[in-house]
């Protein structure tokens, strides 16, 4: 791996992005952008299968209203992200805090995947099933808070 | 006593002092503040959108904003105690820095926007709670997202500069 980010870092866009000075700040606020539309979404369908937010409307109508967005922003997450990795490796690829944040990540997205197959089972699915969306919702909403603390002490943790 | 002389006090309370001074709590009330503030942005999105008539567009306004905006205020306050904490840390610093600066500026039109939409735009909204939003509450939604997007970059910007 340390070999792979001394490679990665002498490659051109890399290069490209160290000497400039903007690039890092300007694609972590587009970053945050997207962890606001996806904190904001989870939120809101997690409260909601939870009963505790939104109940003037059913909770198929609550996941098709925001889980769409959040699979936008994670794909704007993940092409930023690349970018920060190239733009210094050694930063993320040797920090466990990150690779910790990528296992919670695969974890995040197969609890909204599964958040939204529900609906296959049509309208009152989740509503039917009020223990296992208490369950799910708690788990996924400490999951991605997880996700976003992890993101933020990877520049704080010394890598080994 | 001078502003200077106040954030020169403020940086040397106990408070301000511990946040400074331990490894662990500036990262942790930071990482609380980014919670907090994705929260307000992600929120105000959500209202923001349906006043542009771009999102939401079958909900009733003032439906959803009773459903929504309790979280922005909630996650606002967090974000301005945990805010005020990290200030405190380095108040001197972050008060001669022009990020900051701009970052209080925007915060401060971004009220004012709220306001005039609260005083005058939203008077009318029982004509327009279940179709397009008017002219001047898709200029308040459209200057509310760029103004809070600007406050989010500035805020980053800030650990960059400092």
């Amino acid at each position: 791996m340390q070999a792979f980010c001394e490679w990665l870092s002498n490659t051109p866009l890399s290069m490209a992005i160290q000497n400039a000075f903007w690039v890092i700040p300007t694609v972590q606020t587009v970053h945050i952008a997207s962890i606001a539309v996806v904190m904001s979404s989870i939120i809101m369908v997690d409260l909601r299968l939870l009963g505790m937010a939104g109940r003037s409307q059913p909770v198929s109508a609550v996941i098709t209203r925001y889980l769409p967005w959040v699979w936008v922003a994670v794909l704007v997450l993940l092409c930023s992200g690349a970018l920060l990795i190239v733009g210094e490796p050694a930063r993320e690829l040797l920090s466990e805090v990150f690779w910790l944040k990528m296992i919670l990540l695969v974890c995040a997205l197969a609890l909204t995947a599964g958040i939204q197959r529900g609906l296959r089972g049509g309208g009152g699915f989740w509503e039917q099933r009020r223990l296992i969306a208490g369950l799910l919702a708690v788990v996924s909403l400490g999951v991605w808070i997880a996700i976003l603390a992890a993101g933020r002490w990877i520049a704080y943790v010394e890598h080994g | 006593m001078t502003l200077h002389q106040l954030f020169a006090s403020l940086e040397a309370t106990p408070v301000g002092t511990a946040i400074r001074e331990s490894t662990w709590l500036f990262p942790t009330i930071e990482t609380t503040h980014v919670f907090a503030i994705t929260l307000v942005l992600g929120s105000i999105l959500i209202v923001d959108l349906r006043l542009l008539n771009l999102a939401s567009r079958n909900r009733s306004v003032t439906e959803l904003t009773r459903e929504v905006l309790p979280f922005t205020w909630g996650a606002f306050a967090l974000a301005a105690v945990t805010g005020g904490l990290l200030f405190t840390s380095s108040a001197l610093k972050y008060s001669q820095n022009l990020q900051f600066k701009t970052k209080m500026l925007l915060l401060i039109i971004a009220g004012a926007n709220m306001l005039v939409f609260q005083l005058y735009t939203y008077r009318t909204v029982a004509s327009w709670d279940r179709s397009a939003p008017p002219t001047g509450a898709r200029v308040a939604g459209a200057l509310s997202l760029a103004l809070w997007f600007g406050v989010m970059s500035l805020g980053r910007w800030i650990g960059f500069t400092t």
